[in-house]
Formats: structure tokens, C-alpha cells, sequence
């Protein structure tokens, strides 16, 4: 596919990346309104993030690896998980796909120059770095790194000596961070579109942004007071959530997980999304049921806004509380259902092309079934009773955060790094990196489900010896995983440097309007603004060759 | 070009729409305040609740212009009016049935 | 959502729409921010129900009455200020826009003196009588300070808002024309009002 493009290739126009602007150097990036450029921004301060949380999880890892002491004492320990979720949740996969890919390719998927304010756009990055900026300063500053876990549940987290107010704050700035992008793709969605983008012509992607964007603004001040609560009761003293004032700690939880359990959509439906435009592309077929898929991620943002306390079911609540949200949880597996369903019948007599975008695609699939599953058995009363803070939860949780959200990313970067920075990584490479990380990862979480329906409790420090085999096997999984992951990133740093130039527009064969611009894309998007006549995925028979470029 | 210019050429009328409103907020303000004196029992927090909804919804659709927006921004504001009341009622959920 | 949609342009230039749009939903998250709190006060007044009707008998009614009347009539000015400027009243619509910084100060004075009478009578968080009183009571006063004072605070925003709107329709930056920023501002001051409008009653009416 990667023709060979130094031949070919000429700068007849500008694009993004040499574009010069008023400002030198870092400059031209840091105070650039170009959300092309955000987008850059973006992902280079998201994946650093993720490699201190993947070194982070690695530790927690080694550290269990034998019971009692392995590595560290049990408060670095304590503090290792709960800067591993704060780090993976709120700093990577939070803002995740929106801010990376969201950012660079929402304007362009619909036809439009930039997005709605570009001002703010850049204003949401800045909070999300000083977010980033005030958890280094929690875990160095004397006082220690938070401890609390990434919940931060009353009371330890109003009792605990450790640095909570800085870490609250930076959750607050992200989660501000967060609503602006929502805000930012809401309007962007609503007002920019191209002439004749119906909305029933937009691409998938942008339909699981903009419900993104929803859940985002709606649901994140909660957090964003309940945290600011937390921080004000801590410094003032003031009698809201501690027992000691007559407070309620269950009322904490359930306006922690009121935000909470929607913020797994904000990471998962934008990766739903972009599996919704690789897969079409690499089976050359229209993506079956688009509407349904469409409707589905604003199903998933409704419903999925209502089912919060299915996390606390072990707390004693009300029996009609437990029996409503016990249901509805039930009922928000079915829009997902709807959209693996879909994704599967579009497979079914495509020619498939496994290149590595595919690749990670398809395991998402595979692990976000895995992951929706076992939630659905914790859906259920009884059985969550049984499972409750043991590692099945563990063993969900990175199943549908990592297996959806993160492996989403890892799709997207090799569908769309080439078309963002006009090189392209070494394939062969990439596909060995995928089955590593792949393998890697289920024989790293795969066991947690076994030890937790066998009793391991979650983030304890010390385990009874039965469950050592167990611990073991999953440890020497994360080795695997991990190789896998830095094999990958070590191919796509290298093709940022030395991968091999190209300039076809349609890397892929892709039938959405990324592809119809120059590679990388020039300032303005555009040349000349998009007429849509025709919606996205319109594959027509037999056009393979035509795409391929000879 | 777009409805705020149309109205300009209304706003006299504006003026005194305004003024009408903000006369209702004060009757509402002097009600809420004379019936909290009277003993209703549990009926007190509803009247406070429907009295002060009354309000909002007059400064929101005239003082706020929902009135003349587009339907979207109608459905925005609903969209949020209700995540309120049902994430409300889900949490009382809990509450009330102990 | 279809008709009017096919109105939106397709690139950067000045799309009014799109500004209020933004606005909305930035003025959903605050909302949703006080909506939170809301939240937490009709939970604890259930639990606490006879607490709450005693704790809120120190309310002082008159005070809470003015400052409602005061943010209601500056809800009117700021109103007031952008139909005249649409109509072509700068002046008038700079007074407008003064009167309603100057009614957010009364406001924010009046909270000062009523703050104060309450720290005076020792009910202030972490304070050794409140501590003593019952649950209920120190949860209404611990929910009365963070929300009249997450309100207040909001309002200083508002006001420093407007004072910039202010500094603007004198430059000629917002015209009759381009008025969407004054719009905006007004929007936010009347949010503000909003919230009031509940904070209210749940504090000082429910004796
Ligand atoms: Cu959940």
C-alpha cells in the first residue's frame, strides 16, 4: 500500500505540521489553536502518562508475585495502586480517544475547519497538564503519595495524612479538562457540519463523540463537587460526608459512582466508535445497521447515567434500590449487545484484511465481550454479594477499561498515525507487537477472574499461599504484555523519525473524509470545503482495486 | 439575518415584558414567603419547590430567551432538567425505603 | 433537531448560535455542579428532618427576602441592559450593566453581615456549640456555607464578568451587532439568579 512515496512526494501545500504561525519552536505547538496540533499535543502527554501508569501496574505485579513483601512496604504499595488508577483512569483513558483523535479528526470527519473554540480547546489541554503537573507534585511533595485508592472513599480519604487535597484538585482540573472537550464537540457536531453532512451521514465516530460529549458535560461536575466537597471538608472542617458530623460516607459512593460509572462510557464508547470505522474499512463492506449503531451510543450515554449503584451493592442499601439498579444495569448490556452484534454481521462475507488497525479491533471484540460479560454476572444480586472487592472486579475492570478503551487507543494510533504525521510504521513489527501484547494480556488478567471467584480480596498487600500460582502466572503475563506494548510503541516512535514517507490520501481504503484530504493534512483541512452527497462506508462491489493505490 | 435582530426593532415591547416578569418573580417571592408562615404541613417543601420552579422557568424562557431559541436548545435544557430529577428519584431510591 | 440545523456553516467565521450553544452547556455544568449539592440537602433533610426545621429557625427571613428581591431586579437590568443596547442605547445599557454590578455588591454585603451574625453565634464549621448540637444541625450549616458561599462566589464571578462586558460596550467591542458576548454574561448572571431562586426556600423557609 505504501507506494513509493519520496518519488511522489512534493509539498504543493502546507500542511499542519510545517505550517509556520506567529510563534518559534514549542511555541508554535503550546499556544497553537490548531486542533490538529492540539490533538498532537494530546497524544504525546497522554501515552507518557501511560507508560508511569503501565511501570506502575508492573510494580504492583512484581510486588505480588510472593505473598508478604516482595519489592515494597504495604503504604508504597497502597500508594502504587491508587496512583496506577488515578494515572490510567482520570490521565489516560478519560480523555483518552476524544482528546487525541477526537481532537485531529472530528473537524475534518465533518467537513469542518477546526472545532467549535479553538480557544478553549487549547484552555482544556492546559488544565489537563496541570492536572497531570499536581499529581507528580502529590506523590513528591512531604506528606506522601495518596493512598486512598482511585475511589477515594469517606472517611479514610478525609483521615489520610497523605497529599489528597493536591490529588482531589488535579481531579478536579481534569474532570474540568474533560467537560470542555465534551462542550467543545457537542457544539462542534451541531453547528460545523459541511453542507449536506446530515447527521445520518456523519461517521460513526463522530456519532460515539458526540455522545461522549453528553456524558461528559452532564455527568462530571458531580464529581467534579463531590471531590471539591471532600477538599472543603478537609480544610474547613465542614460537616458534610464525615460520620464524625453526622455525615453520610454511603452518600459519598453514590455520588462518587453517580459520575463514576458513566466516565467507563467516556472510555468506552469512543473507542466503540473507532472500532465502528476500522472495521468496515478492512472488510470492505458498509457497516451493517449504522443507525442502530448510532442509536446505540446514545442509548448506552442514557442508560448508562442511570445504573451507578450497582456498585454498591454490598453497602446496605434499600432492597428496591438494589432490585431498580440491578435491572438497569441488565438493560445497558443491550445497546452494547446491538453494537457487537453489528460490528460481527458486518465481518460476515467482508474481505478481511488483517493489518494491524484490524488486529486491535478485533481483539477489542473479543475482550470487550469478555469484559461486558462477567459485568453482567456482577449485575446480578446474589452473585455480586459473592464477588464484591474480590479480583473478578479487577479482573472486569481492565478487561472493559484496558481491553476496550486501551486497546481502542492502540487501534486507532496504527489506523490513524500514519495520516496524522504522513509516515508509516513497519507492519510485520506491528503485528508481532499485537500478539504479544495480546497473549500478554490474558494470561495477565485472565487469572484474576479465577482468584477472585476463589476469594482473593482486591488490593491487599498480602495473600494466603493458595493463591500464589495464580499471582505468579499473572505476573509473568505482565512481563509478556509489557514487552509487547513498549515493542509497539518503540515501532511507532521509530516510524515518527524514520518511517517511510507516504502521501496517498486513502492509507487504508477508508470511505470517510480523513481519507479525502492530503496526508498529513494541510492547515485548513481542506482545499476546498466538502459538498457530502453520500453517507459514510458506501462500499460499492468490487472497488477494492480501485482503492489500492497501484 | 437572525431572530435577535428582529427583535431589536420589538424592544420597547421587550422593556415592558421584562418589567411584567420581573413584577411576577416579586409576587412569587412575597407568596413563598407569606405561605411558609402558614402551617402546611408536608405540603410546605412542595409549594416551596413549585413556586420556585415557577420562577426559574420565567427566567429562563423570557429573561434567557429559551422562548425564541431553536428547539435544540430546548431539548438541551430537558436533557438536563431531566439526568436532575432522575438521578434524584434513583437516589431516593435508596433512601426512602430503608 | 433537522430543520434549522442545515443553517450551520461550515467553517470559523461568526456563528452566534454557536456561542450561545457553548453557553448552554457550560451553564448545564454548573448547574449539575449545584445540582450535586442539592442532591446532598434533600438527602440529609430526609434523614434529618426535625434537626433541619430547627437549625433553619436561625435563619434570618428578611435578610434572605432582600437578597432574593436583589437578585431578582439585577436578573431585570442585565435583561433590561441587552434589549437596550440592541436598541441602540449604549448608555442606557452601560448604566443598565453598572446597576447590576452594583446590586451583586448589596447582595454579596448583605451575605457579608448575615455570615456574620451567624459566626457571632458561634454556628461556623468546626466551631466547639456547633460540634455539640445534633447531626442534622451541623450537616444544614455545613451545607449553608459551602452552598451560599459556592453561590457567593459565583456571583463575584458574575460581577467581574459584566464589569469586563462593561469595559467592552464602552470600546465598541460589543455593539448592537455583536452582542453575543453581553449575551452570554447575561446568561450566566441569570443562572446565578436561578440557583438562588432554590437556595432560598431550602434555607430559610422551611421553619
Ligand atoms: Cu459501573
Amino acid at each position: 500500500m505504501a507506494s513509493d512515496a519520496a518519488a511522489v512526494h512534493s509539498n504543493s501545500y502546507e500542511t499542519y505540521l510545517d505550517y509556520k504561525g506567529k510563534h518559534k519552536g514549542i511555541f508554535a505547538w503550546i499556544l497553537s489553536t490548531d486542533h490538529k496540533r492540539i490533538g498532537i499535543l494530546y497524544m504525546v502527554a497522554l501515552l507518557s502518562w501511560f507508560l508511569v501508569g503501565m511501570a506502575l501496574g508492573g510494580l504492583i505485579r512484581l510486588e505480588l508475585l510472593t505473598p508478604g513483601r516482595t519489592i515494597v512496604g504495604p503504604q508504597t504499595y497502597n500508594a502504587f495502586f491508587t496512583l496506577h488508577g488515578v494515572i490510567m483512569l482520570f490521565i489516560f483513558v478519560i480523555p483518552g480517544i476524544p482528546a487525541v483523535f477526537g481532537n485531529f479528526f472530528l473537524p475534518i470527519m465533518i467537513g469542518a475547519e477546526d472545532v467549535a473554540f479553538p480557544r478553549i480547546n487549547l484552555l482544556s489541554w492546559y488544565l489537563y497538564i496541570i492536572g497531570g503537573i499536581l499529581i507528580i507534585l502529590a506523590i513528591f511533595l512531604p506528606g506522601g503519595a495518596p493512598d486512598t485508592g482511585w475511589t477515594f472513599y469517606i472517611p479514610y480519604s478525609i483521615r489520610t495524612s497523605t497529599n489528597m487535597i493536591i490529588t482531589l484538585t488535579a481531579v478536579f482540573l481534569l474532570g474540568f479538562s474533560s467537560i470542555l472537550t465534551g462542550l467543545n464537540f457537542i457544539t462542534t457536531i451541531h453547528r460545523l457540519r459541511a453542507p449536506g453532512m446530515d447527521w445520518f451521514k456523519m461517521p460513526l465516530f463522530s456519532w460515539a463523540l458526540y455522545a461522549t460529549g453528553w456524558i461528559q458535560v452532564i455527568v462530571t461536575p458531580i464529581i467534579g463537587i463531590t471531590l471539591l466537597l471532600v477538599i472543603i471538608e478537609r480544610v474547613f472542617g465542614v460537616g458534610i460526608f464525615d460520620p464524625a458530623l453526622g455525615g453520610d460516607p454511603i452518600l459519598f459512593q453514590h455520588l462518587f459512582w453517580i459520575y463514576s460509572h458513566p466516565a467507563v462510557y467516556i472510555m468506552a464508547v469512543p473507542a466503540m466508535g473507532v472500532i465502528s470505522e476500522i472495521i468496515p474499512t478492512f472488510s470492505r463492506r458498509t457497516i451493517f445497521g449504522y443507525k442502530f449503531i448510532a442509536y446505540s451510543s446514545l442509548a448506552i450515554a442514557l442508560f448508562g447515567s442511570l445504573v451507578w449503584a450497582h456498585h454498591m451493592f454490598a453497602v446496605g442499601m434499600s432492597d428496591s434500590a438494589e432490585f431498580i439498579f440491578s435491572l438497569l444495569t441488565f438493560m445497558v448490556a443491550i445497546p452494547s449487545a446491538i453494537k457487537v452484534f453489528n460490528w460481527t454481521a458486518t465481518l460476515y462475507k467482508g474481505s478481511i484484511q488483517l493489518d494491524p488497525p484490524m488486529l486491535y479491533s478485533l481483539a477489542f471484540i473479543f475482550l470487550f465481550s469478555i469484559g461486558g460479560l462477567t459485568g453482567i454476572i456482577q449485575g446480578a444480586l446474589s452473585v455480586d454479594i459473592h464477588l464484591t472487592d474480590t479480583y473478578f472486579i479487577v479482573g472486569h475492570i481492565h478487561y472493559v477499561v484496558f481491553g476496550t478503551a486501551g486497546f481502542g487507543i492502540f487501534a486507532a494510533l496504527h489506523y490513524w498515525l500514519p495520516k496524522m504525521i504522513g509516515k508509516i510504521y513497519n507492519m510485520k513489527t506491528a503485528k508481532v507487537a499485537f500478539w504479544i501484547t495480546f497473549i500478554g494480556f490474558n494470561i495477565l488478567y485472565f487469572p484474576f477472574f479465577i482468584m477472585g471467584w476463589l476469594g482473593m480480596p482486591r488490593r491487599s498487600y498480602d495473600y494466603l499461599p493458595e493463591y500464589q500460582v495464580y499471582h505468579v502466572i499473572s505476573t509473568v503475563g505482565s512481563w509478556i504484555m509489557i514487552s509487547g506494548i513498549l515493542l509497539m510503541f518503540y515501532n511507532l516512535l521509530k516510524s515518527v523519525y524514520t518511517g517511510k514517507r507516504v502521501t496517498e490520501r486513502n492509507l487504508w481504503g477508508g470511505e470517510t473524509l480523513e481519507w479525502t484530504v492530503p496526508t498529513p493534512p494541510p492547515l485548513t483541512n481542506f482545499e476546498k470545503l466538502p459538498d457530502v452527497t453520500v453517507g459514510p462506508y458506501e462500499y460499492k462491489q468490487n472497488d477494492i482495486e480501485v482503492e489500492e493505490v497501484k | 439575518m437572525d431572530k435577535h435582530n428582529e427583535l431589536a426593532e420589538h424592544s420597547n415591547h421587550r422593556y415592558g415584558k421584562y418589567i411584567l416578569v420581573w413584577l411576577g418573580l416579586l409576587t412569587l417571592t412575597a407568596i413563598t414567603v407569606a405561605v411558609a408562615g402558614v402551617n402546611l404541613g408536608s405540603i410546605t417543601i412542595a409549594t416551596a419547590i413549585i413556586i420556585a420552579s415557577i420562577k426559574s422557568y420565567l427566567v429562563l424562557t423570557v429573561f434567557m430567551h429559551l422562548k425564541s431559541e431553536s428547539k435544540t436548545f430546548k431539548i438541551f435544557v430537558g436533557v438536563a432538567v431531566f439526568f436532575i430529577i432522575i438521578s434524584l428519584v434513583l437516589l431516593f431510591s435508596d433512601y426512602s425505603n430503608m | 433537531m433537522s430543520t434549522q440545523e442545515h443553517t450551520a456553516v461550515a467553517h470559523l467565521h461568526r456563528d452566534d448560535v454557536r456561542s450561545r450553544m457553548g453557553m448552554w452547556l457550560f451553564l448545564f455544568t454548573e448547574l449539575i455542579l449545584f445540582g450535586g449539592m442539592f442532591f446532598l440537602y434533600a438527602v440529609y433533610r430526609f434523614l434529618h428532618q426535625a434537626d433541619f426545621h430547627v437549625a433553619a429557625k436561625s435563619m434570618n427571613i428578611l435578610i434572605g427576602t432582600v437578597n432574593t428581591a436583589i437578585l431578582l431586579t439585577s436578573s431585570l437590568t442585565i435583561a433590561l441592559s441587552i434589549a437596550a443596547l440592541q436598541n441602540k442605547k449604549k448608555i442606557l445599557s452601560l448604566i443598565l450593566q453598572g446597576i447590576t454590578v452594583i446590586f451583586g455588591l448589596l447582595f454579596l454585603v448583605n451575605k457579608y453581615f448575615e455570615w456574620s451574625a451567624e459566626i457571632h453565634h458561634g454556628n461556623y464549621p468546626g466551631s466547639p456549640e456547633l460540634i455539640s448540637q445534633s447531626s442534622g444541625h451541623i450537616l444544614f450549616f455545613g451545607l449553608y456555607y459551602v452552598m451560599t458561599g459556592l453561590h457567593g462566589l459565583h456571583v463575584i464571578i458574575g460581577m467581574v464578568v459584566i464589569m469586563f462586558m462593561m469595559r467592552f460596550t464602552i470600546k465598541d467591542v460589543i455593539t448592537p451587532d455583536h452582542i453575543v458576548k453581553l449575551e452570554a454574561a447575561g446568561l450566566y448572571w441569570h443562572l446565578v439568579d436561578i440557583i438562588w431562586i432554590f437556595l432560598f426556600p431550602l434555607f430559610y423557609l422551611i421553619t
